[in-house]
């Protein structure tokens, strides 16, 4: 018997209040797979992200995570790690990088019960996987943009997922970092064959990762290899603007 | 101790004791939830819900435990599922809930020494059975963070990650506003309506002050609690000042104290430069 993709959307609809944000998505992303969703301001990308975690239910059409629907995976919730969007946290919370990282962990299954050494473990783990063992007692509020992003994937790993969720993890960051991140998650994503989707405004940057692209503009325009996607004619009709400012100097 | 020979006080003490352990617990979530104005609102609401009590010869701690709480679940749910602000929320209840409790006991004939005793908190007038009330209200709460502590600390820094954890972040805010709410009404025994939201700000934000670790922070919090409850109720027996404003001064104090190290600092740096621009024109010279 074949197992059920990874991620897999059927006729998918989502309305919000009088709005339609999502029409007719269908998406199979299969294990191993680094996939980058890529659409303009308001097109429904952050919105696919919060179905895809059971933040937001659809309107109609299905949603399976590894064959489940988000909102009745049970234990195999644990399978997901997620990275938010540019974090909004308060600059004073007392939490230190391990701390964040620890916080992973506590999910649904892990309700109620103890803090374990076990998990402490884990979270030293991945931070010294992200290369921030060394800073694990420092406050997160005092890390670089880049670092607190790094912590952030760092959590998102703690549950040993096979599916990682990435929403706009580059925002606010310099090429350099931008680079660095990148091909860090690109290194753990081979070495450990994780599921990886990400969502993305930066073209240039995601192309170089990614190894499919999915561009939505409330619904799916095109698919596919980072190439054929930016060269395509459509591309420019999903964005509403000229084809060469979107990628005529992405250099791939 | 001469202090101790009174029923009174030795029935303050043991009030002080437990009120000043649960605020300073739940300062500690009230001050990283920013829930501060929470606290001011259900405490002046609840003077509607005591000034029944006080009406009807139900004691006025049950009658303000059953309004705080469905105020604050009322308020949380609406924030989080109608169209208005929590502030906004608050403000209303805040106003309405106060105005309502004056008007209750306006009903009552002749001088009301209730409302003093409401608004300004009368720790020695605490019975036996108010004690009794105080201990099964801070076993519950107790019992509730420490058993979801981690969960609330997560719900407290990114409660998208929470809800994408799979974990009840709406019935475990609820739970916490239901904590804040059953706080605030024995905070009120002790130091009355008006003063009860600093016992809910002032030990977590001293806690913050001496510590960046949450763990610290939650210590030096329960510390600067029940050392300033302590205090307070000492010297207001030995100076003859009310209760609730001596504990409330006593912590105040220990939340400023904090900055004397800073000080000390600036004073020094200020010295330095001053002798170091001396000694420069000295030179000059």
């Amino acid at each position: 018997m074949l197992s059920s993709p990874v991620v897999e959307t059927i006729n998918m609809n989502v309305i919000l209040g009088k709005h339609r944000v999502l029409e007719d998505i269908n998406l199979v992303i299969e294990s191993g797979e680094m996939v980058g969703i890529i659409g303009p301001n308001g097109a429904g990308k952050t919105t696919l992200m919060r179905v895809l975690l059971g933040l937001l239910k659809p309107t109609s059409g299905q949603v399976k995570l590894f064959g489940a629907s988000p909102d009745r995976m049970g234990k195999k919730r644990d399978r997901v790690g997620y990275m938010p969007q540019s974090p909004v946290f308060s600059r004073h919370f007392p939490l230190s990088c391990l701390d964040v990282v620890t916080m992973g962990s506590f999910t649904a299954t892990s309700l109620g019960r103890l803090f374990t050494g076990q998990m402490r473990e884990k979270a030293l783990r991945c931070l010294e996987m992200v290369g921030l063992l060394p800073l694990k007692n420092k406050p997160f509020a005092e890390l670089s943009g880049g670092q607190q992003q790094r912590v952030l994937l760092a959590r998102a790993l703690v549950k040993d997922p096979l599916l990682l969720l990435l929403d706009e993890p580059n925002a606010g960051l310099d090429l350099p970092t931008q680079n660095h991140f990148f091909a860090l998650l690109k290194e753990l994503q081979s070495r450990y064959g994780l599921t990886v989707v990400i969502v993305s405004h930066d073209l240039v940057m995601i192309s170089r990762y990614a190894g499919r692209l999915i561009c939505i503009n409330r619904t799916m325009h095109l698919h596919g290899e980072p190439l054929d996607v930016l060269q395509s004619s459509d591309l420019g009709k999903a964005y509403r603007c000229e084809l060469d400012f979107l990628c005529g100097k992405v250099g791939v | 101790m001469e202090i101790f020979q009174y029923g009174f006080m030795q029935r303050a003490f043991i009030a002080v004791i437990m009120v000043s352990l649960l605020c300073s617990t739940l300062s500690f979530f009230v001050v990283l939830n920013r829930l501060a104005f929470m606290g001011a609102g259900i405490s002046h609401a609840i003077l509607g819900g005591m000034a029944i009590g006080v009406l009807t010869g139900i004691n006025p701690l049950y009658t303000g435990s059953i309004l705080a709480v469905l105020l604050a679940l009322l308020i949380g749910y609406m924030s989080r599922y109608g169209n208005i602000h929590e502030d906004t929320l608050i403000g209303i209840f805040f106003a309405a809930g106060m105005a309502f409790g004056i008007a209750l006991i306006s009903l009552k004939d002749g001088y009301y020494p209730e409302l003093f005793s409401l608004l300004f908190g009368n720790v020695l007038a605490v019975s036996g059975q108010d004690l009794w009330f105080l201990a099964g209200v801070m076993l519950l709460i107790l019992l509730f963070i420490s058993f979801f502590f981690k969960e609330l600390l997560t719900i407290s820094f990114d409660e998208e990650l929470a809800r994408a954890n799979g974990l009840p972040s709406t019935a475990l805010y609820l739970g916490l506003l239901a904590s804040l709410a059953l706080t605030v009404v024995v905070s009120v025994v002790v130091v009355g309506v008006v003063l009860s939201s600093a016992l809910l700000v002032i030990p977590a934000a001293s806690g913050f002050r001496f510590s960046r670790n949450y763990r610290l922070m939650l210590f030096f919090s329960v510390i600067t609690g029940l050392s300033s409850g302590l205090a307070g109720l000492t010297a207001s027996y030995y100076y003859d000042i009310p209760s609730g404003a001596s504990i409330v001064l006593c912590a105040a104090a220990i939340f400023f104290s904090s900055f004397l190290p800073l000080l000390f600092r600036k004073i020094c740096f200020i010295f330095r430069k001053i002798s170091f621009s001396l000694s420069n024109k000295k030179t000059l010279t």
